[in-house]
């Protein structure tokens, strides 16, 4: 397997700039998972390297090799598709055996590696259907067959699992993981769901509008966001953020909105005293905020979601601003519209530059 | 039923509802029978000249001409094909459409697969105004450019060949147009995965372009097959022997002989017909699917 990069790539589509000067490496044997919501460029980042679109600027390449100019069947790279685009017309062996035919092949030696992917995805007993007569779950691992069947240096794969249902999305996860190990396949995967990205990817790279946020391993995203878009993208339920300003010195700096008072701890605030922000947004993950009789939050619960492990509290703050505390499933349930108290873990807490959206905080 | 209507009767009941609704009341009888009353009697409208036809190839040409008309013949003559066949000469017109009619078909099949695929596909400058310049031929009458078609064909020196009764007809149209909605249904994963995979437009276009559009394929077979084999102008003004006379003509010219025959040109006629019903038979799936195609969700 190779590595997989990206430099300066830029993708405009008359006006729209799809893709915005992302330089971006995927480490042989490593899955990068490339998260964003719809529109955010990261299907069009995929396509580039697969050579099915052509960069406006910038380079590809695949190994040691400048790909930018050569065709997607010179790249040797394989796609997994999100429809998995299989040819409806052919049975799963032929679907499996058609890049191989492309190749010319021997016959002997294309059942042989036919055979090896249908065992390795346990699709042995369909290899006589068509495609219509599988399940979504059959179609996907087809789809990985042919995939895996030309033993390309890279796998790309295009939101492969968002139309599994939420079952067979969690199974089929666990076993792309453990294929992408055994096969030590270096392995781009795009995605919208974070929970996917989280579980599955070595690193994951975040882009909006075309612009890459951060690239990280997933704990790293978690716990370090590096800016609001990312804060605010990463985590179910979303990090809570408060906007307001900064008072006090270094030895006591304290966030102030209207309403809320939250002392920084000291390692913040020598951080946040360098940067001096007139403005600043303040972000708490829901299971850093807890009910506390002796919080300095005073607020009023208007919302409880059970989910049976966990609770979600939907809390109005006294100025008026809403944020969400998870709290464990064990612990005593508050009452719809109950007045509480919360306090926030101070070593969770979150600061970013409200003007340029950037974190602050070490 | 009644078991469970006393342990469940509410769910019972609404179900009761329901299995009558789907059994249909007597409204949606009517409307049924309604429905089928008017399909008999468009059925009747279509068959009837044909039916005519067989029936006055079985009479003599007298009791053709007779008030009232017969329309169960007592004494049915069938010598009249055998006639048809040997002293029309039959054999060696329909030799002729189905030469004719197989070049017109294969070429119209072909030149609608390459463009419809370009047009569906590729990326090409012009390509919108060159599809509306595509169906803008559909709305010129073939009689407004006879004229040009007949002296080009001289020009090229085809002239009462099988190549001149088939030139101008090898491309078409309403099959580019039908063949590149065809291949718009083909989804773009497919086309990308086969880049993929190795597969050039050449290859795509015939592995998995062509079979995928086999239902719009048929129906363009089957539309093509009709005209031309129906063609009788084209024909009649490029060949001046009899020996290049498609079936059309020779229908023609079995007319001509003699009104005592009549009866022997009506069996002709329906012999000219049997290679379309069968076509029509053969084909019928496919040319309902090749209509509907694209109208559904598939």
């Amino acid at each position: 397997m190779s590595r997989v990069a990206l430099e300066h790539i830029t993708k405009r589509f008359d006006d729209v700039v799809a893709v915005d000067d992302l330089t971006l490496e995927a480490h042989d044997e490593e899955l990068l998972v490339l998260l964003g919501p719809s529109g955010c460029g990261k299907s069009t980042a995929l396509r580039i390297i697969a050579g099915l679109e052509a960069p406006s600027e910038g380079t590809v390449r695949i190994g040691d090799r400048d790909v930018t100019d050569a065709e997607a069947k010179d790249r040797d790279v394989a796609m997994v598709f999100q429809s998995y685009a299989l040819y409806p017309h052919m049975t799963v062996a032929r679907n499996v055996e058609f890049p191989l035919r492309a190749r010319r092949v021997p016959p002997a030696e294309r059942d042989e590696r036919v055979a090896e992917a249908a065992r390795a995805l346990d699709i042995t007993e369909l290899l006589g259907r068509k495609p219509a007569q599988l399940s979504g779950g059959q179609r996907q691992r087809v789809a990985l067959a042919r995939a895996i069947v030309r033993r390309p240096q890279a796998f790309l794969m295009d939101e492969p699992l968002s139309n599994l249902d939420a079952k067979l999305r969690v199974q089929t996860r666990a076993e792309l993981v453990d294929l992408q190990r055994r096969f030590q396949a270096t392995v781009v995967y795009v995605t919208h769901d974070q929970v996917e990205a989280m579980t599955m990817g070595h690193r994951i790279a975040i882009l909006d509008r075309g612009v890459l946020q951060q690239v990280d391993a997933p704990q790293a995203v978690y716990e370090r966001p590096a800016n609001l878009f990312v804060a605010r993208f990463i985590g179910t339920p979303p990090m809570n953020t408060i906007e307001g300003r900064l008072t006090g010195g270094a030895d006591h700096l304290v966030f102030e909105a209207s309403g809320v008072t939250v002392a920084l701890p000291a390692g913040l605030a020598s951080a946040t005293m360098s940067a001096s922000p007139d403005r600043v947004v303040l972000g708490v993950r829901p299971e850093d905020l807890r009910l506390d009789p002796a919080g300095s939050l005073t607020a009023k619960i208007i919302l409880i979601e059970s989910l049976g492990h966990e609770r979600h509290l939907v809390v109005r703050l006294d100025d008026g601003q809403t944020v969400i505390v998870r709290q464990p499933g064990d612990q005593t349930p508050p009452r719809d519209g109950e007045a509480v108290t919360l306090s926030a873990n101070p070593d969770s807490l979150h600061l970013f530059d409200a003007d340029t959206e950037q974190r602050i905080s070490s | 039923m009644t078991a469970d209507a006393a342990i469940l009767p509410g769910p019972v009941t609404a179900s009761t509802e329901v299995a009558t609704r789907r059994r249909g009341g007597p409204s949606r009888r009517v409307r049924l029978l309604g429905r089928y009353l008017l399909l008999s009697v468009l059925a009747v409208i279509v068959l009837f000249p044909i039916y005519i036809t067989v029936v006055n190839s079985l009479l003599r040409p007298a009791q053709i001409a007779s008030q009232p008309p017969t329309f169960f013949p007592t004494h049915p003559i069938f010598s009249t094909y055998s006639d048809a066949w040997s002293s029309g000469h039959l054999g060696h017109y329909l030799f002729n459409s189905f030469v004719v009619t197989i070049i017109i078909v294969g070429g119209q099949v072909l030149t609608s697969i390459l463009a419809g695929y370009a047009f569906a596909f590729l990326k090409f400058p012009f390509k919108r105004a060159l599809f509306v310049l595509f169906l803008a031929t559909l709305m010129i009458p073939f009689e407004v450019t006879v004229v040009q078609n007949l002296t080009t064909v001289v020009s090229l020196g085809i002239y009462n060949t099988y190549a001149g009764l088939a030139a101008p007809f090898l491309a078409w149209g309403l099959g580019v147009f039908l063949l590149r909605q065809a291949f718009l249904g083909i989804p773009r994963d497919l086309d990308d995965a086969a880049a993929l995979d190795g597969y050039g437009n050449w290859r795509f276009l015939w592995r998995v372009a062509v079979p995928l559009a086999r239902p719009s394929i048929a129906a363009l077979t089957v539309f093509s097959f009709l005209t031309a084999w129906n063609q009788y102008l084209w024909p009649l003004l490029v060949t001046k022997d009899e020996h290049l006379s498609t079936v059309q003509i020779g229908l023609r010219q079995l007319r001509g002989t003699s009104l005592e025959n009549v009866n022997i040109t009506f069996a002709g006629v329906i012999i000219a017909v049997v290679p379309l019903v069968v076509l029509l038979v053969v084909f019928q799936k496919q040319l309902i699917r090749g209509l509907t195609a694209g109208a559904v969700k598939g």
